[in-house]
C-alpha cells in the first residue's frame, strides 16, 4: 500500500476515535442542564467523563498534528479556509475545558452555574460545527489552482452541511446520554436511558437522511456498505438503549459513530479536500502529501506508539469502570 | 494595519500566554513527584499534605496550559498557513509526535493521577505522576526542536521544482544543536518558576501565620523551593552561556541585536545598560564590561563579534536588499530582562535561605514583599526570554529560508484575524483573573488535614465516596 494511503487510514483512525471518544464528552455536556437535575446529579455526570476527557481531546491534537505531517497542503487549507467555524470550536474547548477543571473550586452556586452553562456551551458548538465542517469537507469546497479557500464564512452554511451539524448534534446526544446510563447508578441512570431512545430516533432519522445525501454526492461502493452498516448500528444501539441493555446500546452508537465517520472519509479517498471550482484546486491524498521519506518516518511512530497509547488509555477506562451515583459524590 | 501585523500580535499574545503556564506544568509536576515520592518513602504525613497542596496549585495551572495549547496547534494552519505549506514537510513531524507521544502520556496519566487516589494500589499511583511529569518533559523536547529548526533549520532541502522544505535527515532536526542547548535552558527556567512558587506560597504562611503546628511543613517547602530556584538558576546561567555561543555562531545578528552593537569588534564589551538612542546614531551613557561579550559569543575575551550594520550588508548582498535587522530596542532589552529577573529570583531564594538558616524564622514585612514577587519574576523572564529569541529572529520565520511576511496565510481577511485576536485576547483575559484568583485562594487556604488515602485492593465496597470529584 502507497503510505500516502496508509496516512490517509491513520488520520481517519484518529477522527474515527477522536468522535467516538469526545462524541460522548460532548453529549454529556449537552445533556447537563437536561439530565442533572441538582448539582450533585451534574456532578455525577460530569465525573464520568472527569478523568478521560483530556486524553479523549489528545485524539483531535494527535489528528491535527498528523495532518500537519502527513498532508500539510490539507492541514494549511482546511484550518485557513475554515477560519471562523475553528475559531468557534477552539473558544468553545477552552471554555469547556477550563470549566471541568474550575467549576468545583467554589462553592456558590451562580459560580457553578456559569460554569455549567461553558460546559454545555463548550459541547453543543464543537459537536454542531465538526459536523457542519466534516459534511463540506465531503461536499467539496471553492478552492482556487493555489489550493486556497476562495469562499467566505456563509458558503461553509450551506443546507447539507447543517443537516451533517445536526446529525452529529443528534448523535452525539445519544451516544452521550447511553454512555450515562451505562456509567452511573440510580435514577439518573434510568432517565439517561429513556432519553437516549428519544434522542436516537431523532439520530436515526437525520442520520439516514444525512448519510443519503452524502452517498447521492459521493457514492463509492465502500461507503454505501458503510453507511448502512452505521445506520443498522445505530438502530440496534437504540433498541438496546430501549431494552436496557446498554453495554449493547453502547457498542451500537460508539460503532454508528465511527463507522459514519469512516463513511465520510470512504466516500472522499482518494481527495482530502474536493474543489466546486477548479479541478486543479482539488486536494488529493498525492498532491497535499508530505514526502515518502517524512511519510515513511512518521510511519514508525505510528506503528511503534499508536498500540502503547491504546493500551494505557484502555487501562484507564478499566480502572475507572465502576457505576457512580450521587451517593459517591463527596461533599 | 493589515492581517499579517494583527496574525503577529496574535501569535505573540497566544503564546506567550501558552508559555505562562508551561513552566509551571512542567516544574511543579516534577516537584510534586517529589514530594509524592517522599511520602512513598518515608511515610511522613508532611510530605502528602504537600504533595495534596501543591498538587492542588498544579491542577489550577494545568488546566490552563492544556485549553491554550489547543489553540496552538492549529494556529498554524489558521494565520501561517503559508509558513505551514512550506515547512509541512519537516516541522509537522515533531508535533505530531509530541501530540502522539507526549500529550496521550501526560493527560491519560494525569488523569489516572487526580482520581486514583482510592482506585489504583499506592506504588502505581506514584508512578502515575512520574508519567504525567515525563511526558510534559517530552513534549518539551518535540516542540524545542520544531522551533529550533526555525532558529537553525537543519537535515532538509529546498525542493527547486515546488519550492518547499523537503526534510532529508530526521535525526539532524532532532539533534539539532540548538535544540540541544534550547531544551535544558528552557527546562531549568521552567524550574526557577516552579521552585519560586513554591517558596512564595510557604513563605507567606511562614510569616503570615506563624507558630502553628503546619509552620515545620512550610519550612522545609520553602527551603526545598529556594534549592530548586538557586540550583534551576544556575542550570539557566551554564545552558545560557552556551546558547549564547551558539547563538553567535548560527545567528550573529541575534547577539548583535542583543547587544545593540552596531560595528564589529574584538574584542567586544558586555554593555550591561545603555542610555541614548538605539538605532546607533547616539550614545548618552553606556556601562560596559570590556571584553564579557567577547566570552559570552566566542568563549575567549577578546574573540571578535560581528556588528549589526556589517551583518546587514553582508545579508542584503547575500538575500538581495532589504532590512535584515530585528526591532534592537525589543532584543536589547528583552535579553537584559530575561536574565535580570531570573537573576532576581535566585537572589530572593538565596534570602530566604539565609534568613531561614538552622533554626531561624523571620518576620519581615520587607522579605514577604519580596516572596510575593518572587514567582512573577521568573515568569516574566522566561517571557522575555522567548520575546528575545523570536523576535530576535525576524524578519525571518524560518532563518535564512522563508521571511514571516511570506509565511501568513493569504486568504484570511483582516476582519477575521482581527475577530480571532479580540475573542482570544478577551477569553484569554477573562480566565486569567479567574484562574490568579483561585491560586491566590487555594494558596491561602494552606495544606489539607490529609488522612492517607484507604489503601485498595479491589474490594468493591460500593457506596464509599469518591477520593476525589469534579
Ligand atoms: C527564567 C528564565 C530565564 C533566565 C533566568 C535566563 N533565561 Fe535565557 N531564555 C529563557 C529563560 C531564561 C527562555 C524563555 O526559556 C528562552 C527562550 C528560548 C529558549 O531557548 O529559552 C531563553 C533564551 C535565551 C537565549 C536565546 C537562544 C536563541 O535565540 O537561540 C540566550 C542566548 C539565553 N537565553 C541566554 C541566557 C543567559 C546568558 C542567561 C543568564 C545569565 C539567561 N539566558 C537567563
Ligand atoms: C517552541 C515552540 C514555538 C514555535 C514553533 C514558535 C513559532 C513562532 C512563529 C511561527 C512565529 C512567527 C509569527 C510572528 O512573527 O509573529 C513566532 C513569533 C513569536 N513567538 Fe514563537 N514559537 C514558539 C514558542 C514561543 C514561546 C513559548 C513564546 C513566548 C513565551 C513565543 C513568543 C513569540 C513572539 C512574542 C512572537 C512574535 C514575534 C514577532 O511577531 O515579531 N514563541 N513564533
Ligand atoms: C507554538 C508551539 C506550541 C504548540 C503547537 C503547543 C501545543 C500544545 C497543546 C496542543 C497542548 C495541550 C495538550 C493537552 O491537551 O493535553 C499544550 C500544552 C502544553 N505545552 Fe504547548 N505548545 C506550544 C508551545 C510550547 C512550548 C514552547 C512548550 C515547552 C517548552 C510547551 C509545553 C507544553 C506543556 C508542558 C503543556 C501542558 C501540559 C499538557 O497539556 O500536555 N508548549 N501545548
Amino acid at each position: 500500500m502507497e503510505l500516502t494511503t496508509v496516512w490517509f487510514l491513520l488520520i481517519t483512525v484518529l477522527f474515527t476515535g477522536y468522535f467516538i471518544l469526545e462524541g460522548f464528552d460532548f453529549g454529556v455536556g449537552m445533556l447537563l442542564p437536561v439530565l442533572g437535575r441538582d448539582d450533585r446529579e451534574r456532578r455525577v455526570m460530569i465525573n464520568t467523563i472527569g478523568p478521560v476527557w483530556d486524553g479523549n481531546e489528545v485524539w483531535l491534537l494527535t489528528a491535527g498534528g498528523a495532518m500537519f505531517a502527513a498532508f500539510p497542503e490539507w492541514y494549511a487549507t482546511l484550518f485557513s479556509g475554515f477560519y471562523l467555524p475553528l475559531l468557534l470550536i477552539l473558544i468553545a474547548l477552552i471554555l469547556r475545558g477550563v470549566a471541568f477543571e474550575y467549576r468545583h473550586k467554589r462553592p456558590e452556586a451562580s459560580w457553578k452555574r456559569r460554569w455549567d452553562a461553558a460546559i454545555t456551551f463548550g459541547s453543543v458548538v464543537p459537536a454542531l460545527l465538526w459536523g457542519v465542517a466534516f459534511a463540506n469537507i465531503v461536499r467539496g469546497v471553492p478552492l482556487d489552482a493555489n489550493h486556497e479557500y476562495a469562499g467566505g464564512f456563509f458558503n461553509l452554511l450551506n443546507p447539507y452541511a447543517l443537516l451533517g451539524g445536526l446529525t452529529t448534534t443528534a448523535l452525539f446526544l445519544t451516544h452521550g446520554a447511553v454512555f450515562i446510563a451505562l456509567k452511573t447508578t440510580g435514577d439518573i441512570r434510568h432517565r439517561a436511558r429513556k432519553l437516549a431512545t428519544h434522542t436516537g430516533i431523532a439520530a436515526i432519522v437525520l442520520a439516514g437522511a444525512f448519510l443519503t445525501w452524502t452517498l447521492s454526492i459521493r457514492n463509492t461502493p465502500a461507503a454505501i456498505v458503510l453507511a448502512v452498516v452505521a445506520a443498522l448500528a445505530l438502530a440496534a444501539g437504540v433498541a438496546a438503549a430501549h431494552a436496557g441493555r446498554e453495554g449493547w446500546a453502547f457498542t451500537g452508537t460508539a460503532l454508528a459513530t465511527g463507522l459514519a465517520v469512516i463513511t465520510l472519509f470512504a466516500a472522499l479517498f482518494p481527495n482530502v479536500m474536493p474543489s466546486t471550482l477548479d479541478a486543479a484546486g482539488t486536494l488529493t491524498v498525492d498532491n497535499a502529501a508530505s514526502t515518502p521519506y517524512t511519510l515513511k518516518i512518521m510511519t514508525w511512530v505510528a506503528v511503534i506508539f499508536t498500540p502503547i497509547v491504546l493500551a494505557y488509555q484502555g487501562w484507564t477506562y478499566w480502572v475507572f469502570r465502576k457505576r457512580i451515583g450521587v451517593t459517591h459524590i463527596p461533599n | 494595519m493589515d492581517a499579517l501585523d494583527v496574525a503577529r500580535w496574535q501569535f505573540g499574545v497566544t503564546t506567550v500566554y501558552h508559555f505562562l503556564f508551561v513552566p509551571l506544568t512542567i516544574g511543579l509536576s516534577v516537584l510534586v513527584a517529589i514530594l509524592q515520592t517522599m511520602w512513598h518513602r518515608t511515610g511522613n504525613e508532611r510530605y502528602l499534605k504537600l504533595t495534596k497542596f501543591y498538587g492542588k496549585l498544579f491542577l489550577i495551572n494545568f488546566a490552563m496550559g492544556v485549553v491554550t495549547g489547543i489553540v496552538q496547534e492549529f494556529q498554524f494552519g489558521m494565520n501561517w498557513s503559508d509558513y505551514s505549506r512550506f515547512v509541512g514537510d519537516i516541522f509537522g513531524a515533531p508535533l505530531a509526535i509530541e501530540a502522539l507521544v507526549a500529550f496521550f502520556l501526560e493527560s491519560t496519566f494525569l488523569g489516572l493521577w487526580i482520581f486514583g487516589w482510592d482506585r489504583l494500589p499506592k506504588r502505581i499511583h506514584l508512578a502515575t505522576i512520574w508519567a504525567a511529569a515525563i511526558g510534559s518533559t517530552f513534549s518539551a523536547y518535540f516542540i524545542l526542536a520544531a522551533n529550533s529548526w526555525m532558529q537553525n533549520p537543519v537535515g532538509y532541502h529546498i525542493n527547486p521544482d515546488t519550492g518547499r522544505a523537503e526534510l532529508t535527515d530526521f535525526l539532524a532536526v532532532l539533534t539539532n544543536k540548538v535544540a540541544l542547548i534550547t531544551f535544558p535552558h528552557t527546562i531549568f527556567g521552567c524550574f526557577l518558576v516552579a521552585g519560586s512558587l513554591m517558596v512564595t506560597v510557604a513563605l507567606w504562611h511562614l510569616i503570615r501565620r506563624p507558630g502553628n503546628s503546619d509552620t515545620p511543613t512550610y519550612r522545609f517547602a520553602a527551603k526545598f523551593g529556594s534549592w530548586v530556584t538557586l540550583i534551576a538558576a544556575a542550570g539557566v546561567l551554564l545552558t545560557g552561556d552556551i546558547q549564547g555561543k551558539i547563538m553567535t555562531e548560527v545567528q550573529p545578528m541575534k547577539m548583535a541585536a542583543a547587544e545593540g552593537l552596531y560595528t564589529t569588534e574584538s574584542p567586544a564589551a558586555f554593555s550591561v545598560l545603555t542610555v541614548g538612542s538605539l538605532d546607533g546614531s547616539r550614545e548618552l551613557y553606556a556601562l560596559k564590561i570590556p571584553g564579557l561579550l567577547s566570552f559570552l559569543g566566542t568563549g575567549s575575551f577578546d574573540g571578535e563579534v560581528k556588528g549589526i550594520n556589517d551583518l546587514q550588508a553582508q545579508y542584503a548582498a547575500q538575500y538581495g536588499p532589504g532590512s535584515y535587522t530585528p526591532i534592537i530596542p525589543v532584543t536589547y532589552w528583552s535579553f537584559r530582562f530575561m536574565i535580570g529577573f531570573g537573576m532576581a529570583a535566585a537572589a530572593i531564594a538565596l534570602l530566604v535561605l539565609w534568613t531561614h538558616r538552622r533554626d531561624r524564622t523571620t518576620t519581615s514585612r520587607w522579605l514577604l514583599r519580596a516572596g510575593l514577587v518572587m514567582p512573577f519574576l521568573p515568569l516574566a523572564a522566561n517571557s522575555f526570554g522567548w520575546i528575545f529569541t523570536e523576535m530576535g529572529r525576524q524578519p525571518w520565520i524560518v532563518f535564512g529560508e522563508m521571511l514571516t511576511r511570506d509565511g501568513v496565510s493569504r486568504t484570511v481577511s483582516l476582519a477575521e484575524v482581527l475577530t480571532s485576536f479580540t475573542a482570544f485576547t478577551l477569553v484569554y483575559a477573562t480566565l486569567a483573573v479567574i484562574e490568579f484568583r483561585l491560586l491566590v485562594k487555594y494558596a491561602k487556604n494552606g495544606l489539607p488535614d490529609e488522612t492517607p488515602p484507604p489503601q485498595t485492593d479491589d474490594t468493591d465496597d460500593a457506596d464509599r465516596p469518591l477520593a476525589f470529584a469534579y
